[in-house]
């Protein structure tokens, strides 16, 4: 479905050791471990800001995510994000440390991160948002409902843009595909296109 | 106590994953919190739970962490009289 408009301003992708912006790789890096490759993408990008290094898995993958399409940016700009192990990577360490009964020392510091919509907190923090945000548990990418909720919050003024999108980390493996809806842009909001733009990695 | 003092400087560094600071850069009377190293409300529960899981120590009023993780200096010679372990 198409927006009338409504556009994709910008998009990001996340995946098998690379991060690309509108299609263009901004940042490869051969670490096979996904810590190892956002600690090398985070010193290339200059990112500066130690609370990064506090962040879960999921959180550091969405955050990267926003600064590479929010830089500098100072419109409000609601998040609708999804995936769909939602903070699973999380919940199971913090599950091994409670049953670990010979000294069971549950760490506030991953607790914290045990719901998937933490990662939109510290996007909010790093850009100064105030915005409304949404997290969704989909089996699958389901750019239908993102692109509703997004033309929603565009049309009653909710918002100026939306950062929208997937961002999955599981047991290593990590996908992130995260776009900018906005009134002008590169292409039509149209879920055609977002699906094709998601398959193309 | 400089021991000590040593060995809290490289847990803290460790445990609140302290990326960018080394132990040398931490000085015994730094404030922790605030201007100091930047430590936030969840580090202070690591805190709280780091002197019960190394040294035995509970602490029964959350509060009372806010004298004893002034700095390493308040830290070192709380953990002093108070352990366990």
């Amino acid at each position: 479905m198409n927006m009338p408009g409504h556009y994709i301003k910008s998009y990001c992708r996340i995946a098998n050791g690379e991060i690309s912006r509108n299609g263009k790789v901004l940042f490869s890096d051969a670490s096979e471990e996904f810590p190892a490759f956002i600690k090398a993408a985070y010193k290339y990008f200059e990112t500066d800001y130690s609370k990064f290094f506090k962040m879960d898995n999921l959180s550091k993958l969405a955050f990267m995510g926003a600064e590479v399409l929010l830089k500098d940016q100072e419109k409000n700009t609601a998040l609708v994000l999804s995936n769909k192990a939602s903070s699973l990577d999380t919940d199971r360490k913090h599950q091994a440390a409670i049953s670990d009964r010979s000294g069971a020392f549950a760490s506030p510091a991953v607790f914290v991160y045990t719901l998937p919509n933490i990662c939109m907190g510290e996007i909010s923090i790093r850009h100064k948002l105030y915005s409304e945000n949404s997290f969704f548990i989909f089996a699958e990418f389901n750019p239908h409902l993102l692109s509703d909720y997004a033309n929603d919050l565009l049309e009653t003024g909710k918002a100026d843009e939306v950062l929208c999108g997937w961002v999955e980390y599981d047991k290593g493996k990590y996908d992130a595909f995260l776009y900018v809806i906005a009134k002008k842009g590169l292409l039509p909001h149209d879920t055609g296109e977002l699906t094709k733009l998601y398959r193309t990695k | 106590m400089s021991e000590l003092k040593q060995e809290l400087k490289e847990k803290i560094i460790e445990q609140l994953n302290l990326e960018d600071v080394s132990v040398d850069e931490i000085a015994n009377n730094d404030p922790l919190f605030g201007e100091g190293l930047g430590l936030d409300s969840i580090d202070a529960l690591e805190l709280i739970v780091m002197l019960d899981k190394d040294y035995g120590i509970k602490l029964a009023d959350p509060k009372e962490g806010r004298k004893i993780f002034e700095s390493i200096d308040t830290m070192a010679a709380y953990i002093a009289a108070n352990r366990s372990n």
